[in-house]
């Protein structure tokens, strides 16, 4: 057990929750959950951002983990007020249900 | 000197008065156009006065029109004895022409259109006269037989008139071909298409190079001024309306063929072969046309053929060295062609119409002044001195006999010829009884006058225009000694076809017909033309027709570049069709492909880096 | 102390994240992520961000997650039905996965030495005086823009919703 966390640890997590939103994204079926595996995604690279910045010890990567949150914010209102639209339309949660774009 | 006010006034004139025009009085249409022609007239008038005594050339240079490495041309003017010689006559007869139209075309629908293209063939034709390089006149000369084309297409409802205007396009394409050739062989010996460079280099170049430029130039020269094997198109332009037949196709046009192969004389002076060519070309077409003319009905018909003689008389000259001769010829020609032609246009128009000889007679009593001035012009065309036409084909027929001795006889028959043909139209027309149905009436003054005022230029331009002093200084001398019995034998021949003439149509009016009847077959093959146009037809025009039709469109526009364009379109189209099944609108296929999509782009950009 | 610090909140992290994707309610799986969020937030502390790791907690586990509670209150979600199915995602899934996991795994491994490593005081930078510094200079185009689009999202958002809830 070394004294101090090696960096690589840290960008190991967050391959490892990268991974685990994509594999929420594919396989779920509820569309919240599939919203929510995105967010996962992004809090992932989040940390990924502010580590990078440590390591070159630079206050940039901080500022671009602040406007993907600013960015995830606009997104999450934007993509749940559709969610909702398309619960009134098709009264459906399942994403496998919606899929008038098939060829 | 602003030698360019003299084309660009008539063409101000073409587009005032083809883009406004619609709305315009016809006496608006008539200033605008006549005023600039008027205008340009006197701009030449004041040109000469202004050059005074011109030995060599006055010319001016407006912009560089193409610079490359091998060949600069520039648009250039330049004005020399001979050039003052054409722009008289063009501008000159020109603006008579269009005074004439006045009363010709008042009836007729299309009345401003008329004159606009009247206008712009006015335009190109002095650009064609005034250029000092071969490409600044080949823009005239191509100019002068779109305004043909639009002109004879006139009376553009009604087929045969628009198939003339095509069949005379086309056949000048011809003719162009081998002038575009000759530019182009030009450039390559000389490395210039200006008059002064190419006439400077032509005595220091090889003669084989020099006969090849002279025989494609002459190519041109056959296409554009109706000479054998490319005549047949200026019988059928007699379908545009008549003034178009004076200006174009008797007085200015059609010696664009002439201009020019006088104006190239340093390069046929050391292509004798060539200039021989000509010659006989020239005396050849005289002849063929004088004999068809013998024969034909319709009044236009039989200038028209007579005007492709006497085109080919202009020819003989400057074949025989005699430059100023032809150009004399084409200056009397010119005055008393379109007398003609503006007499018989007179003609028709008093008869409402009519055309056909045979269905004229005694007109002489009704219209008088018509007929006073066309027997000024026919006897000036059948060379009886002191009228113009004498002078001129006299000396052309002496430089002949100098030159070989069986051209001035075949000339003198054909001389014969003419002024049979001639004074058969005019005892036809105007005298014994009339034997048609219509009312004649007199033309109005705005037609006599330029009647009355070519006839006194036929009859005394011999004598007001030295034309071939003035441009002695400017070919080289002919020695051609005076040979009085020479004269006299022509002079002969025509005064025996005037009266052969008289005998037949007035003295003895059956005699023709019973001529004809007797030698049935000679007689329809010359009133047919000699099925030129139909050997023609079936020769050459129908094989590339048929084999466009049936080779290059059925084959290969359809099948093949359709084909491939269709192909093309099926092909993506089944691609799509394939790929479509990827779109199967579920969401979690497609997040799976861009997860693919990434591995892949890892992995590639790890190798690209350089690891295992 | 670093490394005890990170191994726990590393493991509830990903016990977090591996919650959010199996769970079959979605309530459960937004609790779930909101405990990733938090474990994430004290992580930034270790790592010197100071600001974003508060910015994390107020925005991201504060206002975004509560929006998502929200959301599924208001739609009733239930827990999921079982039926549709892409065999593309099924067939495909599992492997690409487990490819991407492994290398991504491996480039850090070989990239990143164990040489730098983490501890608290490391990086004295992530703090509000230096974020506002660099937010107002370098970063203040897309600051601007940033503004401009949270009120384009918010436009979006009514408008979309408005129609059906009135």
């Amino acid at each position: 057990m070394p004294a101090e966390v090696p960096i690589s640890w840290f960008l190991t997590l967050s391959a490892v929750l990268f991974v685990l939103g994509v594999a929420g994204f594919v396989f779920r079926r509820s569309v919240i959950t599939v919203f929510m595996s995105i967010e996962l995604m992004l809090n992932a690279v989040n940390l990924s951002f502010v580590t990078f910045s440590y390591q070159l010890k630079e206050v940039n990567g901080h500022l671009f983990a602040f406007f993907v949150m600013v960015v995830a914010a606009a997104e999450a209102a934007v993509g749940l007020a559709i969610i909702l639209t398309v619960f009134k339309n098709r009264a459906t949660l399942n994403i496998d249900d919606v899929d008038s774009m098939k060829n | 000197m602003q030698l360019w006010l003299i084309p660009v006034l008539p063409l101000a004139g073409f587009l005032i008065n083809g883009l406004l025009g619609r709305r315009f009085s016809k006496g608006t249409v008539n200033a605008v156009a006549i005023g600039s022609v008027a205008l340009s007239f006197a701009w030449v008038l004041k040109t000469i006065f202004a050059l005074g005594a011109l030995a060599g050339v006055y010319s001016e240079h407006y912009f560089t029109w193409i610079r490359s490495g091998v060949v600069n041309v520039g648009c250039d003017f330049g004005v020399d004895r001979l050039t003052i010689v054409m722009l008289l006559v063009v501008t000159g007869v020109g603006a008579v022409i269009h005074i004439y139209s006045i009363g010709y075309m008042a009836h007729e629908g299309g009345y401003y259109r008329f004159f606009a293209f009247l206008n712009l063939f006015m335009f190109f034709m002095l650009v064609l006269v005034l250029a000092s390089n071969y490409l600044v006149m080949f823009v005239g000369w191509e100019g002068v037989g779109l305004c043909s084309y639009l002109l004879i297409g006139f009376y553009f409802d009604k087929k045969f008139a628009t198939d003339a205007g095509n069949k005379a396009f086309i056949v000048n394409r011809i003719g162009d071909f081998g002038f575009s050739l000759a530019m182009f062989y030009m450039v390559k010996n000389f490395g210039s298409l200006d008059f002064a460079t190419v006439f400077q280099q032509a005595p220091g170049a090889p003669e084989a190079t020099l006969t090849i430029i002279g025989l494609l130039l002459m190519l041109g020269a056959c296409g554009k001024s109706a000479q054998l094997p490319l005549y047949v198109w200026l019988p059928d332009a007699m379908a545009g309306p008549t003034p178009v037949s004076a200006l174009i196709h008797a007085a200015t046009m059609v010696t664009a063929g002439v201009y020019m192969t006088a104006r190239s004389w340093a390069i046929y002076t050391h292509a004798p072969a060539a200039m021989n060519a000509i010659a006989i070309i020239g005396v050849a077409t005289a002849f063929f046309a004088a004999t068809i003319g013998l024969a034909q009905n319709d009044i236009k018909k039989v200038l028209a053929y007579s005007t492709v003689s006497q085109l080919g008389y202009m020819f003989l000259g400057v074949g025989c060295g005699a430059f100023s001769a032809g150009i004399y010829h084409l200056v009397t020609h010119a005055f008393f062609k379109a007398l003609l032609f503006l007499g018989a246009g007179s003609v028709i128009h008093a008869l409402s119409g009519e055309q056909d000889l045979r269905n004229m007679g005694g007109l002489r009593k009704k219209i008088p002044w018509t007929y006073l001035t066309m027997l000024c012009a026919a006897v000036a065309i059948a060379g009886v001195p002191p009228f113009s036409g004498f002078f001129s084909k006299d000396a052309i027929l002496v430089a002949a006999h100098q030159h070989a001795p069986w051209m001035y006889w075949l000339g003198t028959v054909t001389a014969g010829m003419t002024a049979f043909y001639v004074f058969r139209a005019i005892f036809l027309a105007f005298f014994g009884e009339y034997r048609g149905d219509k009312h004649a009436h007199e033309s109005p003054p705005v037609m006599l006058i330029p009647l009355a005022i070519l006839a006194l230029l036929s009859v005394a331009g011999g004598f007001l225009f030295k034309v071939p002093q003035f441009l002695a200084p400017l070919f080289p001398a002919l020695e051609a000694p005076e040979n009085p019995a020479l004269v006299a034998i022509s002079v002969a021949a025509g005064l025996m076809g005037i009266a052969l003439a008289w005998l037949m149509y007035v003295a003895r009016p059956g005699m023709a017909d019973s001529f004809a009847a007797s030698m049935n077959g000679l007689y329809t093959l010359v009133y047919n033309k000699y099925f030129v146009d139909e050997i023609y037809s079936a020769a050459v025009v129908n094989p590339v027709v048929d084999g466009s039709r049936e080779v290059l469109w059925k084959d290969v526009d359809v099948k093949l570049i359709d084909g491939a364009a269709n192909g093309t379109a099926a092909r993506a189209r089944n691609i799509g069709s394939v790929l479509r099944l990827m779109q199967s609108g579920n969401i979690r296929s497609y997040a799976t492909w861009v997860l693919f999509g990434s591995v892949v782009l890892i992995v590639a950009m790890g190798i690209a880096g350089g690891l295992p | 102390m670093s490394v005890i610090l990170f191994l726990i909140f590393a493991v509830i992290a990903v016990v977090c994240a591996i919650n959010v994707v199996v769970q079959t309610h979605p309530i459960s799986s937004a609790i779930s992520l909101v405990g990733v969020m938090v474990s994430l937030a004290v992580l930034y502390l270790l790592l010197g961000a100071e600001f974003i790791a508060a910015a994390q907690v107020i925005v991201y586990a504060g206002a975004i997650m509560v929006l998502f509670v929200f959301v599924i209150m208001l739609l009733n979600a239930g827990a999921e039905e079982k039926h549709g199915r892409s065999l593309v995602a099924q067939l495909l899934g599992a492997p690409l996965l487990v490819a991407l996991l492994g290398l991504l795994a491996f480039f850090v491994e070989r990239l990143y030495p164990r040489s730098v490593s983490v501890h608290f005081g490391g990086f004295m930078h992530g703090t509000p005086l230096d974020i506002g510094r660099a937010l107002f200079t370098t970063y203040l185009l897309p600051f601007e823009v940033t503004s401009i689009l949270i009120l384009i999202a918010i436009v979006g958002a009514i408008v979309l919703a408005r129609k059906e809830m009135d």
